[in-house]
């Protein structure tokens, strides 16, 4: 077997990927150790490690920090508890399974930044909006989201976005499952909470994974959903990192600062990445 | 200058030796079938052959030509996978016409070629199905006729057989036997069957860990086997083989060669059940196998060894009952300590 | 959970659910046909004359065919060039393994755990060097390199699941690579692609990071003319849920079409 065929076929795609991925790494690694501030057009003097401390020292890092951690957890947490009832739910025919399905998926479908200004104003607003408008019907106060528990308010935009995904993976994992292994249960008298633990939930702890691993990809750069609503506030209750880093490099225009935190985000990105590599690694070799 | 020479053929998984030097010759036209417990090398030796995987030692060469470098697609040979993998997403016409077409040859007379094909495997009904629309047997039937198409040097099956069910495999093996006489090709087959390999072969080759333990015609390796495994291997039931000292009247019948440390075999149908005689043997029965055709017959020595004897008469004998033994004199095989044969049996 | 009693309460359940999950954009797509006063209006309206007024404002407010085009284009293209380049490299990867394969693999996916921000600055410094801000081919390529790594990570799962034999076959009836490519991978491989395309456009189109720093009123998608929305200018509600619901119905129009499809390519083909 030649080994330049297979070689051509790869480079291309490497490239590209190492283009993305290399390339702006290096710049902003440069970057954070100067000082460049794009209102401040006089070149680019050696910094040290100042913008480091600018960005650690921020009021903002350490809840954006905090929210960042928490917004990951408690979408993963809703996604795959839900995801996977949901799963077993439909798991089995029923009429209108079809349909149920169709409906299931919408969200994956709709724009991050609709999604955002659906739930701000159709549903969250306290004059206008629906849950308000529940609220008021069964007697209570309305509650006004967005400002009160705003990342609460995140965190049920983005779940709700990615709960289809979650269920479907699941889905599909059941339906994988070995048929006879659940009729021998049943023939040695397993009732369905003892097949549940015992067959079930073994076989589920792949798609897990897999849940996991795309949602810390897309969960981490969540943007446009704060960016429409809250603007990351307010104060920093809703700035995570990611938005942390867009502030300093596009509203306040400070390149080194926002350059120094990139290089903390790479870090995290690539330790969770790592952290999940080791477990998902199996599923790439089979 | 045999057709298909192996020489010395070496084959490593890692550190694991699969294949250990292997020699065989192979005449043209011959059917030969490769026989051997799961794990024998077989299939690989038969991969090996076909060039789905790399020679680590060794020579090949076929017609004179040395291929063992060369890639599957050079050596002019055609397999039969068990699997059948045929192309899905193509007909059948497709499919048999496959490799023509990438040689670049005429449409006309790939038309040609295949539609003989299809005649000689009543295939012509189904050119234009697909594989989705075909049964098990008709699959195989279309697996065979893409390898005559091409009209290769050597046919290769890999365990054509055993994805189909009895009565299919005994009419296939049968339309298989008749193929090889009609067209004389060349042709190894792989088959842990060995049915299969006593009705098909000219040759059979038997394999265990990697190495030839026996080759010859069927009932060469039925009658003379040249070691306690192949004895055992060929055969259904197995050859009752037992320790020299488990059976003295039938290691004295070896003379002065006899080896009291070896075995002692002799086959089922060459033991009787009846009345006592003068050297018969006392036994116990038990199990009683009624086959219609025939009897088997699974009994105990006092000395609690266990022999089958097989008959073409009905049996009156029930499990607990006792009987005596008797043995054809000139079918017993003897064994040395290490399972070689040292002396035959004479009969037949 | 095989009685009669079981089937109706779950199907009573998953239906309950579905609805629920799916309420929020069935009432943008319903407030959507209101005026504005009845969009607002308090207890919330279910049944009114619908009206196509707030269609009629959003269109005459904005550009909306040509955002709208501009989503298509850097959807399709950005999603046609990324196949072209993913699967050479799946195929490479799936059927000439070596030791580093599996490394390269989990190099390609781990370039996408880093959020895009912090790529932003670099990037953002090198378009306006370009002069590819505000373009289409800038969001173009931005998307294709975006969605690269798992596009390959799903064509090559659904390329190895191909059956061995029938490759070995070809290889036998004397199939070069290119051969082996053409005739046997590429026509099995065709739902695997379809499924990564489709999931990938749908990303593209809904993609609002990169549209939103790296577009402008030119070249932006129709993320960003939502985003656009998002100060508040006095109540137009009617008129956002309008133009919300132009901008994601094409995306889901194609989704519930393909639907199998699509479920194929979210699933990811790694769950077997």
């Amino acid at each position: 077997m030649k080994r330049i065929i297979p070689r051509t076929l790869l480079t291309p795609a490497v490239v590209a990927v190492s283009v993305i991925s290399v390339i702006p790494l290096l710049i902003t690694l440069y970057y954070a150790f100067v000082r460049y501030s794009m209102l401040d057009p006089s070149g680019h003097p050696f910094h040290g490690l100042d913008n480091f401390h600018f960005f650690f020292t921020d009021a903002a890092f350490l809840p954006a920090l905090q929210n960042t951690f928490t917004l990951l957890f408690s979408v993963m947490l809703i996604t795959v508890l839900l995801g996977a009832a949901l799963g077993l739910l439909i798991n089995e025919a029923f009429p209108g399974r079809a349909i149920v399905r169709v409906l299931l998926i919408s969200p994956f479908l709709v724009m991050p930044a609709v999604n955002a200004l659906m739930w701000k104003n159709m549903l969250l607003n306290p004059i206008y909006g629906l849950f308000a408008q529940i609220s008021i019907f069964f007697g209570a106060t309305p509650v006004d989201w967005l400002s009160a528990h705003p990342l609460v308010s995140i965190i049920m935009m983005v779940s709700w976005q990615w709960l289809p995904f979650a269920c479907l993976i699941f889905m599909t994992a059941l339906q994988s499952m070995d048929r006879e292994q659940l009729e021998a249960a049943r023939m040695d008298g397993a009732n369905y909470l003892q097949q549940l633990r015992y067959l079930y939930i073994p076989h589920l702890g792949r798609a897990v994974s897999v849940v996991l691993m795309i949602e810390m990809i897309f969960l981490l750069s969540v943007f446009a959903e704060i960016f429409t609503t809250t603007g990351g506030g307010p104060g920093f209750d809703t700035t995570t990192i990611t938005f942390m880093i867009y502030q300093q490099a596009l509203l306040s225009y400070d390149i080194g600062a926002a350059s120094a935190g990139a290089l903390f985000a790479v870090l995290i990105a690539n330790i969770a990445a790592f952290f999940l590599m080791r477990v998902i690694g199996k599923n790439l070799s089979k | 200058m045999a057709y298909l020479q192996l020489s010395n053929i070496e084959k490593f998984f890692g550190e694991h030796r699969a294949i250990k030097g292997i020699d065989l010759e192979i005449k043209q036209g011959e059917f030969v079938v490769f026989v051997g417990p799961s794990g024998c090398g077989k299939s690989t030796l038969l991969r090996l052959i076909a060039g789905l995987e790399p020679i680590d030692g060794g020579k090949l060469s076929l017609d004179g030509r040395d291929i063992t470098g060369l890639p599957s697609s050079k050596r002019d040979l055609a397999m039969v996978f068990q699997s059948y993998a045929l192309y899905p997403h193509m007909t059948v016409f497709q499919n048999m016409s496959f490799a023509l077409k990438l040689a670049g040859v005429d449409p006309k007379i790939i038309r040609e070629k295949v539609d003989k094909a299809a005649a000689i495997l009543d295939l012509g009904r189904y050119l234009e199905r697909t594989p989705k629309e075909l049964s098990g047997g008709q699959r195989q039937r279309v697996a065979i006729g893409r390898a005559i198409v091409r009209d290769p040097k050597v046919f290769l099956f890999d365990e054509p057989l055993s994805n189909l069910d009895a009565a299919l495999r005994v009419q296939t093996r049968i339309e298989i036997a008749k193929l090889h006489r009609e067209l004389g090709a060349t042709t190894i087959y792989v088959t842990h069957d060995q049915v299969e390999a006593m009705t098909l072969a000219d040759r059979v080759v038997v394999l265990r860990d990697g190495q030839i333990e026996q080759h010859g015609s069927p009932l060469e390796l039925y009658d003379r086997p040249a070691n306690r495994f192949v004895a055992q291997f060929i055969g259904t039931p197995s050859m009752n083989v037992v320790p020299a000292g488990a059976a003295p009247q039938l290691l004295a019948q070896a003379g002065s060669a006899a080896q009291a440390d070896g075995f002692v075999g002799i086959r089922p149908e060459h033991v009787h059940l009846g009345a006592a005689q003068p050297g018969s043997v006392p036994a116990t029965v038990e199990l009683v196998e009624s086959l219609g055709v025939e009897t088997l017959t699974y009994v105990r020595l006092a000395n609690n060894v266990q022999v089958v004897s097989r008959g073409a008469e009905r049996s009156s004998l029930h499990p607990g009952q006792q009987t005596q033994l008797t043995f054809e004199p000139g079918f017993v095989h003897y064994f040395d300590r290490d399972g070689k044969t040292y002396a035959g049996a004479k009969g037949a | 959970m095989h009685n009669k009693f079981a089937l109706y309460g779950r199907t009573v359940a998953a239906w309950l659910f579905a609805l629920l999950l799916f309420f929020p954009i069935f009432w943008l797509g319903l407030m959507a046909f209101k005026t504005e006063g009845q969009a607002i209006s308090t207890p919330p309206l279910l049944f009114f004359t619908p009206t196509l007024d707030s269609f009629r404002e959003v269109l005459a407010r904005d550009n909306y065919f040509g955002y709208a085009w501009n989503s298509l284009f850097t959807s399709v293209v950005s999603t046609a060039v990324g196949l072209l380049i993913a699967i050479p490299a799946a195929y490479s990867m799936a059927f000439f393994p070596t030791g580093g394969t599996i490394g390269l693999l989990k190099f390609m996916l781990s370039s996408r755990y880093m959020p895009g921000v912090g790529a932003l600055m670099p990037i953002y410094i090198c378009y306006q060097y370009f002069g590819l801000l505000d373009t289409r081919a800038g969001l173009t390529i931005m998307f294709m390199l975006m969605n690269l790594p798992i596009m390959i990570w799903l064509l090559y799962t659904s390329m190895k699941e191909l059956p061995r034999e029938i490759l070995e076959a070809s290889r036998m009836d004397g199939a070069t690579v290119w051969d082996e490519f053409r005739h046997v991978v590429l026509p099995l491989s065709v739902g695997g692609i379809a499924s990564t395309a489709l999931v990938c456009m749908v990303w593209s189109w809904n993609e609002s990071f990169w549209s939103l720093n790296l577009g402008a009123s030119n070249a932006g998608t129709l993320a960003w003319l939502i985003a656009s929305y998002s100060s508040p200018e006095g109540l137009f509600w009617a008129k956002l849920s309008a133009a919300s619901l132009m901008a994601i119905a094409p995306i889901m129009a194609l989704g519930w079409f393909c639907q199998k499809q699509l479920v194929q390519g979210m699933t990811f083909g790694a769950v077997k």
